[in-house]
């Protein structure tokens, strides 16, 4: 198959290019939630993204809900955004962040105002940015323009033999034509932490990476574990699907960063890559919503997501497109699965042909074809939080 | 070729994955090696479900258990060659 070399995409004020045209109406903090929910409520082509932080957290933690906030906003596949948060120094800050990117953005605060105010000024605002953006049209785009995130969820071990390898077949392909790529999931590297350590385009990027590994062990899983981690890692639905250990887990993660690419940076969570066109890491949750959501904010458009047991994540701003090599997940979940690489385990289909399949899907899907989980309405939107807040 | 039963990865794995649904013990099994496409066929002693690994090899306690050419953790009973392979007798190094 000849790989398509254009798409057609909403091209954004920063010269970023979106494959979906959202205004988004974004809560500071939890409180503010029943606000943007209503503001969506009465102004149709707008969709809310209610979450349930963002109150009296500080430090490094307060940092990642700013740029998670932040990211979330300024991703491309926004084409405007109302911010709404209970008090406006924070609503303003953000709203600042987004405005760098040149978009419509507004903010509304609640004290001293009410719910019923904000809403009705928001929502005013909200129409406002439906008019202007409702009618923007797509434009035929390089193929190096579409961001692609991956993470893979429900992993059985047909994921380390199909999905997660069709996975790494696309950026094989991608990554030389100029696209930025993401895999993360620290928790998930244990026990390929030396093969992934050695992907490294560096061995300073490598040391980085083997860094940021080892903190997640020491900060995260030894003050914290009260047993042995055998039943999150794997979870029971990997066990369920014949994956034993972590070791075993971690291996078929890495298939999805193929053979041949490198990668070039090791990002923080939600932090947006710097480092040109190219493969990153991001350190992250490996929970699934949590960790598209993540990715989403560091301006990722589309994701790639594998999945064996039937993982059914969907994020609200970015398109997830689900493949799968499990034959009896393809048949009894499979309304939930837009590419079938169930061929590579009867041997019908190589793990280039399954590539090639995922590139088609992802350019249909970055041309307006809604993913499996738009459809069904899946919009997990997930913040991470570091730690207990003050 | 006709659809495999159970793939492997690597030719230095101890374990194999079961590919096809419903597979019962005593089936003898064809067994594909997705690294250069060479095959061998083996006879599965138990029921095994879909995505679960069989042991290519007579496997003793503390033995490593290798997939993709790589440690995946430790073996806790002793495995005969066509076992099924998994918690009852896998367990990670790791936590």
């Amino acid at each position: 198959m000849s790989t398509p070399s254009t798409f057609f995409g909403f091209r954004r004020e920063n010269g970023r290019v979106g494959v979906r045209n959202f205004v988004a109406i974004l809560p500071v903090d939890d409180i503010s939630n029943a606000a943007c929910e209503a503001v969506a409520k009465n102004i149709q082509g707008t969709i809310a993204l209610p979450h349930a932080y963002g109150r009296l957290q500080f430090g490094e933690d307060l940092e990642l809900h700013f740029r998670t906030m932040i990211g979330t906003g300024s991703n491309p596949n926004v084409a405007a955004c109302i911010v709404i948060g209970i008090e406006p120094a924070w609503t303003q800050q953000i709203v600042d962040g987004i405005a760098k990117t040149g978009k419509p953005v507004a903010g509304f605060s609640i004290e001293q105002n009410g719910d019923i105010a904000t809403i009705a000024a928001a929502s005013r605002k909200a129409k406002e940015f439906v008019h202007q953006t409702s009618g923007l049209q797509r434009e035929e785009c390089d193929l190096s323009e579409i961001w692609v995130s991956a993470k893979c969820g429900e992993s059985d071990t047909t994921t380390g033999l199909a999905s997660c390898p069709a996975v790494g077949n696309l950026y094989d392909k991608l990554i030389p034509r100029g696209i930025y790529g993401v895999f993360g999931e620290t928790s998930e590297i244990t026990g390929a932490e030396h093969l992934c350590a050695a992907r490294a385009a560096t061995p300073e990027v490598g040391e980085k990476f083997m860094r940021t590994f080892q903190a997640y062990q020491d900060e995260v899983i030894e003050p914290y574990k009260t047993s042995d981690l055998s039943d999150s890692q794997p979870t029971k639905g990997n066990i369920e699907g014949g994956l034993t250990t972590i070791e075993e887990k971690a291996m078929g993660n890495l298939e999805k960063i193929g053979k041949q690419v490198s990668y070039i940076e090791v990002l923080g969570p939600a932090e947006a890559p710097e480092a040109g066109p190219g493969l990153y890491f991001m350190d992250s949750s490996s929970a699934a919503a949590e960790c598209v959501t993540l990715m989403a904010a560091a301006g990722y458009v589309v994701h790639a997501f594998p999945t064996g047991q039937g993982n059914i994540v969907g994020n609200p701003i970015v398109p997830v497109v689900k493949l799968t090599g499990n034959p009896r997940t393809v048949r009894t979940m499979s309304e939930h699965i837009d590419v079938d690489v169930s061929g590579v385990i009867r041997r019908e289909m190589t793990i280039s042909d399954a590539g090639d399949a995922l590139i088609k899907m992802v350019v249909a899907t970055a041309n307006g074809r809604l993913t499996a989980a738009e459809a069904l309405g899946h919009k997990e939107f997930v913040m991470t939080k570091l730690y207990r807040s003050a | 070729m006709s659809i495999p039963h159970l793939l492997v990865h690597d030719n230095q794995d101890n374990v194999g994955v079961v590919v096809v649904e419903g597979l019962k013990a005593g089936t003898k099994m064809l067994c594909v090696v997705t690294e250069d496409n060479s095959d061998f066929s083996l006879v599965v002693n138990h029921d095994v479900p879909i995505g679960h690994k069989v042991a290519l090899s007579d496997l003793s306690d503390n033995d490593t258990a290798i997939k993709y050419g790589q440690d995946i953790g430790r073996i806790t009973a002793p495995v005969k060659k066509g076992d099924h392979v998994h918690t009852h007798n896998l367990k990670t190094k790791r936590w």
